[in-house]
Order: C-alpha cells, then sequence, then structure tokens
C-alpha cells in the first residue's frame, strides 16, 4: 500500500508538469487553432533562463523562476507578434510547420548558448524530503503540485472572470463575430502565445530543478505532454490538466510496479504507456476525455 | 453621420462587388438597404466597420466617414470604439457561453464599468426574453431569442450607429414584427440605424430613407414611403404588382433593369 501510494504521488507530481505543458497547447490551440509544435524549446529555453538567473546572476530562487516565466512569454508574445501575425488567416498547416520550424531553431540555440552539458539549478529544495504518514515527500515534488494547482486555479479565475479571458474565450468561439465586438484578435493571439510560453518555463524550471537537472533534451516531455492534451481534448483546458494528470500517474505507478508486473515488457515499458493509454481513450472517445461536445440548439 | 462615398470593394484582387456606391445615415434616422442576393449589402456592411479583412476583401476607391472623421479602412475595434456596433448576418452570438457573457463581450471596447452596467440594465429592460434566461448557455435560446442577443450585444457597445444585417431572417412574422419594434424603439433613444434587410415591407415601413443596391450599384433611393409607392420597388421586391395576375413570361425585367441602372 505504501508504495502503491509513494507511486501516486511521484505520478501527481510528474503529472503537475505534464499539465503544466499540455496547458500552453491548449491555449494557443483553442485560439488560434494551431498545434504549437515549439511548446518544447520554449520549456527548454525557461529552464535555461532560469538557471541564468538563478546561478549565474545569483537571485532568489522564486524570483528567479518568476523572471524565467515573463522573460519566456516575452519570447512568445515577441515571436507571435513578428512571425505569426504575418500567418492570421493563412491555412493552420502552414502555422504548424512554423513552429516546427521554431522548435528546431531553438534547441541549437540553446546549446550554442548554454553548451552540451549536464547542469544543475540552484533551488533551495535540492533532493530534501519530508516525511508524513509513512510515506516519504519530495519537496521538490510538493512544490511542484503546489504550484500547478496554483497556476491552474489562477488560470481558470482568469477565463471565468476577466474581459481579456472573456475575449479569448469568444476569439476561440467566432473570430470574426468577435471582432465585430471591438475584440482585438492581435491582443489575444499575443496573450495565448505569452501565456502558453509561460506555462510551459515553469514546468522547465520545475523539472530543472529535481533529480533529472537540465540537459538540452529536457524538451522532450512536451512530447509526453503531447497525449495528455489530445486524451483530454485539444480543446479543454480542464481536460489537459486532467490529461496530464492521468498520463502522469499511469507513467509512474508502470515504472513503479516495472519490476513485478512488465519485466517481461522491457525496462522501458514506462515510457510507452501515454501513448498507449492516448490510443485506447481515443477509440473510446474520439474527441478525447473533455473534448467539445457542440452546443446545437434542439 | 455616416456617409459612405464612391464605394468600391474587391474581393480576392479580382470579385468586384461594389461599384461606386455613395449613402449616407443622417443623424437619428433609421435607412433601409434593399437588394438582391449577392447585391453588396454585407460587403457594404463589411467595408464599414474594417470587417472585410479576414474575407480578402478590399476597398479600393472611396472613402467612409463618420462624422468628419475618416474611417476608411480602418481597424474594427477602432471602428467599434468610434461608436459604430454591428449585428451580423446569422446572429452569430457566442453559443458556448451565457447570455451573460455574451453580453459583457460585447461591452469589450469600454471601460468603465458603472457606464457597462448601466447599458446592462438598459438591455435587459429592453429584452425581458433575455432577463429570464441571462445564466443560460446562449445556444439552447431560441431563434428568436438569439437575434435579440445578438441585437443586445451590439448594444452594448453603446453605439452612436447601429448596423443591423437581415434581423428577421428567418423569425416567424410575429418575431419580425417584435424585432421591428424594438429596433424603432432603439432609434427613438437616439441610435442611428442602417438596416440592411430582405424584408422590404418590413424595413420600408419603419425606416426614414431608403437604398436600392443591385450588383454593387445603388440603383434607387429616396425617402421610404416614395419607395413603398414605387412601381418598381412594388413589383420587385414586395412581390404585389397592381391587382391582375401576370405571366412571369410577360416581365421584361432585363428592360427595366437597364432602364433602372442608366
Amino acid at each position: 500500500m505504501t508504495t502503491f501510494l509513494q507511486n501516486c504521488f511521484a505520478g501527481l507530481s510528474l503529472g503537475s508538469t505534464y499539465a503544466l505543458v499540455a496547458l500552453g497547447f491548449v491555449v494557443i490551440y483553442k485560439s488560434t487553432g494551431v498545434i504549437n509544435f515549439a511548446q518544447g524549446g520554449l520549456l527548454a529555453l525557461g529552464a535555461y533562463l532560469g538557471y541564468t538567473f538563478s546561478n549565474n546572476l545569483a537571485v532568489a530562487f522564486a524570483v528567479a523562476v518568476l523572471l524565467c516565466c515573463l522573460s519566456a512569454a516575452l519570447v512568445g508574445a515577441t515571436f507571435e507578434r513578428i512571425v505569426l501575425r504575418r500567418m492570421v488567416g493563412q491555412p493552420p498547416f502552414a502555422v504548424i510547420m512554423i513552429t516546427i520550424g521554431l522548435l528546431f531553431v531553438l534547441e541549437p540555440l540553446i546549446t550554442a548558448v548554454w553548451g552540451f552539458e549536464h547542469k544543475q539549478v540552484d533551488n533551495p529544495w535540492n533532493i530534501r524530503t519530508v516525511e508524513a504518514f509513512g510515506l516519504v515527500f519530495g519537496v521538490r515534488d510538493l512544490w511542484t503540485i503546489g504550484l500547478t494547482a496554483a497556476v491552474v486555479l489562477a488560470f481558470f479565475l482568469f477565463f471565468r472572470f476577466t474581459s481579456l479571458g472573456l475575449a479569448m474565450r469568444v476569439t476561440a468561439f467566432d473570430p470574426e463575430a468577435a471582432l465585430a465586438q471591438g475584440i482585438s484578435a492581435r491582443k489575444v493571439y499575443a496573450t495565448s502565445w505569452a501565456i502558453a510560453a509561460a506555462l510551459a518555463a515553469l514546468a522547465g524550471i520545475l523539472m530543472a530543478a529535481g533529480p533529472g537537472g537540465l540537459t538540452p533534451s529536457i524538451g522532450f516531455i512536451a512530447l509526453a505532454a503531447f497525449p495528455a492534451m489530445i486524451l483530454g481534448g485539444m480543446d479543454s483546458p480542464a481536460g489537459a490538466v486532467l490529461g496530464g494528470l492521468i498520463i502522469g500517474l499511469a507513467e509512474a505507478i508502470t515504472r513503479g510496479y516495472q519490476d513485478r508486473l512488465f519485466s517481461w515488457a522491457g525496462d522501458n515499458v514506462s515510457v510507452i504507456v501515454p501513448y498507449l493509454l492516448m490510443i485506447v481513450i481515443l477509440l473510446i472517445r474520439p474527441y478525447g476525455l473533455l473534448g467539445t461536445k457542440e452546443v446545437r440548439r434542439i | 453621420m455616416l456617409s459612405v462615398s464612391n464605394l468600391e470593394v474587391v474581393y480576392d484582387d479580382v470579385v468586384l462587388v461594389l461599384r461606386g456606391v455613395s449613402l449616407s445615415v443622417p443623424s437619428g434616422e433609421i435607412v433601409a438597404l434593399l437588394g438582391a442576393n449577392g447585391a453588396g449589402k454585407t460587403t457594404l456592411l463589411r467595408a464599414v466597420t474594417g470587417l472585410l479583412v479576414p474575407h480578402r476583401g478590399k476597398i479600393t476607391k472611396g472613402t467612409v466617414h463618420l462624422g468628419e472623421e475618416d474611417i476608411t479602412s480602418a481597424d474594427p475595434a477602432e471602428v467599434v470604439r468610434k461608436g459604430i456596433a454591428q449585428v451580423m448576418e446569422g446572429r452569430r452570438i457566442f453559443a458556448e457561453i451565457t447570455v451573460d457573457e455574451n453580453l459583457r463581450a460585447g461591452a469589450y471596447t469600454r471601460r468603465s464599468r458603472t457606464e457597462i452596467n448601466e447599458s446592462y440594465a438598459r438591455v435587459l429592460d429592453l429584452f425581458p426574453v433575455l432577463a429570464r434566461r441571462r445564466r443560460s448557455v446562449a445556444g439552447y435560446l431560441s431563434g428568436g431569442e438569439q437575434q435579440m442577443l445578438a441585437i443586445g450585444r451590439a448594444l452594448m457597445a453603446q453605439p452612436r450607429l447601429l448596423l443591423l444585417d437581415e434581423p428577421s431572417l428567418g423569425l416567424a412574422p410575429k418575431l419580425v414584427e417584435q424585432v421591428r419594434d424594438i429596433v424603432v424603439q432603439i432609434n427613438q433613444q437616439g441610435t442611428s440605424v442602417l438596416l440592411v434587410e430582405q424584408n422590404a415591407v418590413m424595413a420600408l415601413e419603419i425606416a426614414h430613407r431608403g437604398y436600392v443596391l443591385e450588383t454593387g450599384k445603388v440603383v434607387k433611393d429616396g425617402p421610404a414611403a416614395e419607395l413603398l409607392a414605387d412601381e418598381d420597388i412594388r413589383e420587385f421586391y414586395l412581390g404585389s404588382a397592381g391587382g391582375e395576375r401576370r405571366s412571369f413570361a410577360e416581365v421584361k425585367s432585363y428592360r427595366r433593369k437597364k432602364r433602372w441602372s442608366a
């Protein structure tokens, strides 16, 4: 039982990271109809920026986290402003190719600036743990879960209650009608890129503070968050969070029981679990767990 | 208040839809814009509100003025802020969110919370149906209620000029009357109205002036009462030419049209 709970906890922490990244995917997909393949690149960029703030400039870790989210948001919004704005109204396929291009530009850029070697971000958590109820909780894992919960809450409050949040929702629903209300689509697109990049950066710095440390391949986690987004329903923020948690739990639990139950399947079976889960759920619900069932007048 | 002069609009660089249209909406009046499908009515509205861009349309000639100000090819948000609100063809309400949120979205360009609340109260006052269904998802409203919501949403921007694109589309006669009365009421509260309609009787009944648009040109204009009495208008738009029945074979519309556009 203890092992199971311990695995669940690890899964929640991992799932929180997935949820943050998947939420970023959903924000951009919802407002612009484009899947942003550069999310992993932005995540890595955010993590390295966090490293620079925390280690080289030696600001407090909390400030470093804040700064890396802000600067990533700036990068996201700038990219939208300079490149993607010219693509408004063009087929989504072309824009998706551009985001793939951005991913491949970001990766060498990061290695050129920060190099290939493994880095450790200075952070107050390290490998400290607390014990409660007979379980061992990693401090970083607790913070990851807590921060994700806070960010997700803020995210939903923003979309539910602010005027800009409302503008973003209606632009996602009907861009032309939104324009006719005087809502600036440019502002909405730029904001969604900023939000997505900030979410990715937060996920990145939280991961970099963990036992894995910081390597240029940190962005690959976005690939695992991808099934989380699709599983939850591409246009549902709540689905992204749910999908992230489910994938995280499934992956951690598989890894936990690897030697006992899945030894026949090889060592890395936990890595493929997200994709298997995605395929199964899409077979049953093609639009994902919480994807839009269209509202129609009866 | 609104004056459009010599407007020429081209879609996709090749499709010439408006060919030198001029019209004006005097302050405090209702102006009806009639015309068959494809005449360019909606395009004219898009040209005024700056919504040509998503349709790859461009104003190639002419100007649009609001009062003294030149708003030719202005940004849609700018146009709304200057006081022109539009009810789009086919309602285009935001079906996934509540009635309440739809109305709030209409007030996006305004900042003062108290003023927004005032408009909100005024809109609910004008449309008691909406007041009753404030919390329901807009997509579940009936067609008539959705049209009311679309008009209410436009009013939330507190426009000086309201552009209505076929508000009677797909509504039962009873509801058309209701929409008509509401337009009159809005006008009496001081908002000028440009009413685009297929339902010519309804539009001319309440309008002060009317314009008839055909293949991108204004072919006839004048006081609404005059248009209502006009022979050709009666035959082509009101569907009542004298008493006797006539065969379509005898209607030589081409000759008529020639005379019109001359």
